[in-house]
């Protein structure tokens, strides 16, 4: 994962609810190696036509949305199934943080581990921004994750909050899986202690 | 249980048994006893890979292929598109490389995971189970904590048989009375979702109780469970008891033996204790539910059959009535029509949340002596092969058949349509699945949600029909 840098960036306004990642990344590409540039598939199907022409209402369809890094949205965005590759997607397209009044538990987990900040504002804040940002396309916002501060186009400023261990990956580009390997000796004690257990659940070997 | 104690949730005793370490951030390190893995998994294979680790527990994971695979073959050969042909083949590869007991395609057990599950003895109660899919919330029937999660957390659990977790909310589904002829689990969990909307548990984890839940089979418990991600929840549950353990009994993966009394006196343990207090509480009136069906693009667009599609002009917020006028577009609807106006193309009965043995049964009760109706393809594709094989010993897959049916072999299939079983562009289908998303069952596609009775009703007749009025002959 590569360092969460600051963002200053176009904001990009997704006006539906329950944005669900069949639509962040239909099912067709879910066999497609990481190797590839997941952004092409991005809202694949909001965003072109079968023939592969562009569907010229889509917002990212749109200047200067186009080159949007920060990407705002209604409730529950990202819910739906567990594919990772919605985030690689959005992450894979430009967008570095998703706004949003609440997202998809899972969505949320995937992006954290990817690099892609989910804030999640509150219902009045959100829908001003998208008002602002679809009313004046190319407003740009910032987003600072060392001061977990949001500025809007109006130059409000908003806090948002996230777990200091995942900011602490986020911003140094951390996994999440060399911490817990450090802490190996923990799961080696648990499962010795465990073993002795009752109804521990199924096993292969005996 | 010592009466010093606070008392418990069924979530919190599970919790606290699998919590190894928390870290600064308050986030719990938790073992996980079971990790089910599908032909998805390529991905999470090739991290851990890339960073030379070898699976942690191979003995603790089970996989089968369930999403690529052919429903109209045995043969991995028959894939036409190499990239998806790979996925499949890529967790057979990975499976045999760590030791991972598999169910393949030449396997009768091979099936969706979340049918297989269950049906192997794999899910106990009081356990932790993961899976790369969202709908591992189903095993939570059987009384485990059970969610699904993404690549970066498989290979997590590959390489550590832990995963990190923030603590989530729990929610209590009350769910009391009895459900009418022609109602079932899938209406209840219908019913819950439009009542909570699909965000309603985001952040919770649902434990499901009341008369018309404890009432329900192992089955039914099932269907119930399965769709707690379309309510937003990771996880849903349900108390394990007298049903959960003569399901359990004797399947392949069960305790046995000494083992299983032990196993029993522990899981009669498990239920949460009088007086647990959960974070938020909903209750619902079996009496009331009738059978649901969903006319948009969120599983939370929901009606009783009886209802008609919303009219957007009666709704006074702008956007809600814009998002309505906006799905009924997609959805080729006209405001305000009865939903037994709506004429279907496609009958689609299975996945992971109908394509049990109970789910045919009921099916194939209504269709029994009854058509496909003109210009309706309809498919039944069971859950697994033991599925398969239990219906064709009952004789229902004659049935089906006799009707016009297709009967095919068990996978995801049209659920998602990742193995190329796909309903056409503006096709509309009437599904035992679990989502109607935008393109959900192929690009352009429409989606109606319900039952397995509602869903051969549907077949028979060509549009969407309260199944009640097959059963009184009247239609």
């Amino acid at each position: 994962m590569k360092p969460f840098e600051p963002l200053d960036s176009v904001a990009v306004p997704i006006m539906r609810a329950n944005v669900d990642t069949d639509q962040i990344l239909p099912a067709r590409y879910l066999q497609k190696p990481r190797s590839d540039d997941f952004g092409a598939y991005l809202f694949r199907d909001l965003r072109f036509r079968k023939d592969g022409s562009e569907v010229p209402d889509f917002v990212l369809n749109q200047e200067p949305y186009r080159h949007g890094r920060i990407l705002v949205a209604e409730r529950n965005f990202g819910c739906g199934s567990s594919r990772e590759h919605a985030v690689w997607a959005l992450y894979d397209y430009g967008f570095r943080a998703v706004i949003a009044p609440s997202f998809g538990d899972i969505f949320h987990s995937n992006a954290l581990k990817n690099g892609l900040l989910p804030i999640v504002l509150p219902d009045a804040t959100v829908a001003a921004l998208l008002k602002t940002i679809s009313a004046r396309p190319g407003s740009r916002m910032k987003v600072d994750l060392a001061t977990q501060t949001v500025v809007t186009p109006d130059g409000t400023t908003h806090s948002f909050t996230i777990d200091p261990f995942a900011k602490h990956c986020l911003i140094h580009g951390l996994d999440e899986l060399d911490y817990t390997l450090t802490e190996m000796q923990r799961i080696i004690e648990f499962e010795r202690r465990y073993a002795g257990e009752v109804a521990t659940g199924p096993r292969s070997d005996r | 249980m010592s009466d010093t104690k606070a008392p418990q949730t069924l979530f919190e005793k599970i919790w606290s048994r699998h919590r190894i370490m928390e870290r600064p951030d308050g986030q719990v390190l938790l073992y996980i006893d079971t990790h089910l893995v599908q032909d998805g998994s390529a991905p999470a294979f090739e991290m851990l890979r890339r960073r030379g680790i070898a699976p942690r527990a191979p003995h603790r994971t089970f996989a089968t292929p369930d999403h690529y695979v052919p429903t109209d073959s045995r043969d991995l050969n028959t894939i036409a598109d190499p990239e998806k042909r790979r996925m499949a083949q890529a967790l057979m590869q990975d499976s045999a490389r760590a030791g991972i007991r598999f169910f393949g395609l030449d396997d009768p057990r091979q099936g969706i995971l979340h049918v297989v599950g269950p049906e192997q003895g794999l899910s106990w109660p009081g356990t932790t189970i993961v899976c790369g899919d969202s709908h591992t919330s189903t095993h939570g029937a059987l009384g485990a904590l059970a969610f699904g999660i993404g690549a970066t957390e498989v290979s997590h659990v590959l390489a550590t048989q832990t995963l990190w977790q923030r603590k989530p909310k729990t929610m209590r589904i009350v769910v009391d009375g009895r459900l009418g002829a022609g109602v079932s689990a899938k209406d209840i969990i219908l019913s819950i979702i439009g009542k909570i909307g699909a965000a309603g548990a985001v952040g919770h984890v649902i434990e499901y109780a009341g008369s018309a839940v404890t009432g329900l089979t192992m089955e039914g418990r099932l269907t119930l469970c399965n769709m707690s991600i379309e309510a937003g929840a990771r996880a849903g549950m349900i108390a394990p008891d007298d049903v959960t353990f003569e399901y359990l009994a004797g399947r392949p993966f069960a305790p046995a033996g000494r083992d299983w009394d032990e196993a029993v006196a522990y899981w009669r343990t498990l239920p949460t204790d009088p007086g647990a207090r959960f974070d938020r509480e909903v209750t619902l009136n079996a009496d009331e539910i009738a059978p649901m069906v969903t006319w948009g693009t969120s599983p939370e667009d929901v009606v009783p059959i009886t209802g008609r599609v919303p009219d957007p002009d009666t709704v006074t917020d702008a956007e809600r009535r814009d998002a309505i006028a906006r799905t009924l577009s997609y959805m080729g609807l006209k405001p305000g029509m009865p939903m037994t106006e709506v004429p279907i193309d496609h009958v689609f009965i299975g996945s992971c949340t109908n394509g049990r043995i109970e789910d045919l049964r009921s099916a194939a009760a209504v269709v029994k002596g009854r058509k496909v109706a003109a210009g309706v393809e309809a498919w039944v594709v069971p859950g697994s092969g033991l599925v398969k094989a239990q219906a064709e010993a009952e004789g229902l897959d004659r049935i089906f058949k006799d009707a016009g049916f297709q009967w095919r072999h068990a996978g995801c299939s049209m659920c998602l349509g990742t193995n190329g079983d796909i309903v056409a562009p503006g096709k509309r289908c009437a599904s035992t699945t679990n989502r109607n998303f935008v393109g959900r069952q192929g690009p352009g596609s429409r989606t109606h949600l319900l039952s397995p009775m509602m869903a051969a009703a549907a077949a028979v007749t060509g549009r969407l029909t309260d199944v009640r009025r097959l059963m009184e002959g009247a239609a």
